[in-house]
């Protein structure tokens, strides 16, 4: 009885700081591919101001429907929130307020012992949708190809889908990667592979191809130029006050439109 | 004081065990909530046995035909691999191996049972994948044979210490008996003390089942996920925890796509729930231990 009193004692002394801390906390959660950006910020955030700044991943829609549900501060998404996800958002009294911090060009990205440079969307169609199935069709070596996807409900997907597939089905013998990592890793390791992955996620073992004529750099995907660009955004319930407009300004601000460049994005400003 | 003390242990005991009740109840009755409302808009036939998996398109479809082939492919390549070894290492550590190798060699054997899933499906995707890539001249490693492989090795724990438990409970006499007959070694074992524990080893390679029917890391991770019923055992296959797990990060919550996965876990809980029941009934009858 006396132990399970010291140990009570002590589990309420260790979470007490978490409990005290509250006032200054600030919790993000979405996208796993505006993660990266969010964390490094939220730790450069907080080696200068005493707020607590916790990101969390899940995906776009679990950041979203914590929005709805008030449970954070800050719904991370790679994508604009839909137009059944505001209404409902609304009918619970949220109100999703857009902040884009940061530009992500999807890269389309080959084997290295592949030797096609460009491809245009209508090639990219007629691959994801069966239509092309070796590498000489398109002017490249007799290989066959080896399509691979992401998850139909990964953010990435969905601007591919929009801006690629145009509502088209993906061919049902492509491979579905559950990460960017995932599918960097798979096409490193497979000779007539495609796939497509965020900028910030091309490794050495893969080999970047242009499309349209137009490589994924900052500048083209800025200027628009580049095709298979997005947004990344964060959402907040209500324009954003207090420590949220501090750490949202903070991402504003060059030091934090810098950490984006470091994470492989390219910034707003 | 002891009897107030006496009292206070057995509530304490009876509301554990009534929270857990309370759980599975409520696990069951949320999965239902969330996924029966899928059938108000599609038909449970076109659910279960269509083919076409395009959840996220302007005009949705929802069969998940090929997610329980794919579940049920890499499932019965893994027991393919699981119950030789399982079965085998279980003869081994209950009739062969000397008492020192039995006390060292089932602990070591319970550890593989204990390395999270996740550590099993980055070793299948850094190096079980590309190695058979290369071995067999494929693609890609990433198939319903490197899944099978990984999952067929994290069910012989289950399957190798449950049936050796089931071989260790076959009385003594029986073998004296078969021996006395003048049956070998290996005689004995083929043919009296194996038969005798069937209905363990039969339970324990049902319970592997379950196990590697609702395993996720790893099929997320090696099976590839290509929604089709593949032609061969090196083309990838999308089971139907993977689904679930992959994409229920971006659902859109209520939506019918949400639904969907809901019911797709309805059905996956049915199949464990299933195989677990009968297990229980028919095979490990408790009372017969």
């Amino acid at each position: 009885m006396k132990y399970t009193l010291i140990i009570l004692s002590l589990i309420l002394i260790a979470t007490s700081p978490l409990i005290a801390a509250k006032k200054n906390q600030l919790t993000l959660t979405g996208s796993t591919t505006v993660l990266p950006i969010a964390q490094a910020a939220a730790e450069a955030f907080m080696d200068k101001y005493d707020v607590n700044v916790s990101v969390r991943g899940g995906g776009s829609g679990v950041g979203v429907a914590a929005l709805m549900n008030k449970t954070v501060d800050i719904a991370n998404s790679s994508r604009p929130m839909k137009a059944k996800e505001i209404t409902i958002a609304k009918s619970s009294g949220v109100n999703p307020t857009a902040y884009a911090i940061a530009n992500d060009g999807i890269t389309i990205v080959v084997n290295t012992k592949n030797t096609v440079k460009n491809l245009t969307i209508k090639d990219l169609k007629g691959i994801y949708t069966g239509k092309i199935t070796n590498w000489n069709q398109i002017g490249g070596l007799n290989m066959p190809i080896t399509v691979i996807s992401r998850d139909v409900s990964s953010g990435t997907f969905e601007v591919f889908n929009e801006k690629v597939l145009s509502g088209s089905k993906v061919i049902d013998s492509a491979m579905m990667l559950a990460s960017n990592n995932a599918v960097a890793s798979t096409v490193g390791d497979t000779p007539g592979a495609i796939g497509y992955i965020g900028l910030g996620y091309v490794t050495e073992k893969t080999k970047i191809v242009n499309v349209e004529n137009c490589i994924p750099s900052i500048q083209t995907i800025k200027s628009g130029e580049y095709k298979l660009s997005r947004k990344l955004y964060m959402y907040t319930n209500g324009p954003a006050k207090g420590n949220t407009a501090g750490y949202l300004n903070f991402i504003f601000s060059p030091e934090g439109q810098k950490i984006v460049e470091e994470q492989g994005f390219i910034s707003v400003k | 004081m002891n009897t107030y003390k006496e009292k206070a242990f057995r509530a304490l005991t009876y509301i554990a065990s009534l929270f857990v009740i309370l759980f599975l109840f409520g696990i069951i009755f949320s999965i239902f909530k969330e996924g029966l409302p899928l059938f108000k808009q599609v038909n449970i036939k076109d659910f279960l046995l269509g083919s076409a998996w395009y959840p996220t398109m302007a005009t949705p479809e929802f069969g998940i035909w090929t997610l329980i082939i794919g579940s049920l492919y890499v499932t019965l390549g893994a027991l393919i691999i699981a119950i030789p070894l399982g079965l085998g290492t279980a003869i081994y550590i209950s009739e062969v191996a000397g008492q020192r190798m039995k006390e060292i060699s089932k602990p070591v054997i319970e550890l593989l049972a204990g390395i999270p899933s996740v550590i099993y499906g980055l070793f299948g995707m850094a190096f079980l994948a590309p190695a058979i890539r290369q071995w067999f001249g494929l693609q890609v490693g990433l198939n319903v044979f490197t899944a099978s492989i990984i999952l067929g090795i994290m069910v012989v724990p289950i399957i190798a210490s449950m049936s050796e438990d089931a071989l260790s409970t076959v009385p003594k006499a029986l073998r004296e008996a078969s021996s006395a007959l003048g049956a070998t070694h290996w005689e004995t074992i083929c043919k009296v003390v194996v038969p005798a524990a069937k209905r363990g080893i039969i339970g324990s390679i049902l319970l592997g089942f379950g196990r590697a029917v609702g395993e996720t890391m790893v099929v997320l991770m090696v099976a590839g996920g290509s929604a089709r019923i593949p032609h061969s055992i090196f083309e990838s296959v999308r089971p139907m925890t993977s689904s679930i797990a992959a994409e229920m990060g971006e659902t859109v919550v209520g939506d019918l796509h949400y639904a969907a996965l809901f019911a797709i876990a309805i059905v996956l809980f049915m199949i464990t729930f299933l195989t677990n029941l009968v297990t229980e009934l028919v095979f490990l009858k408790r009372s017969a231990r």
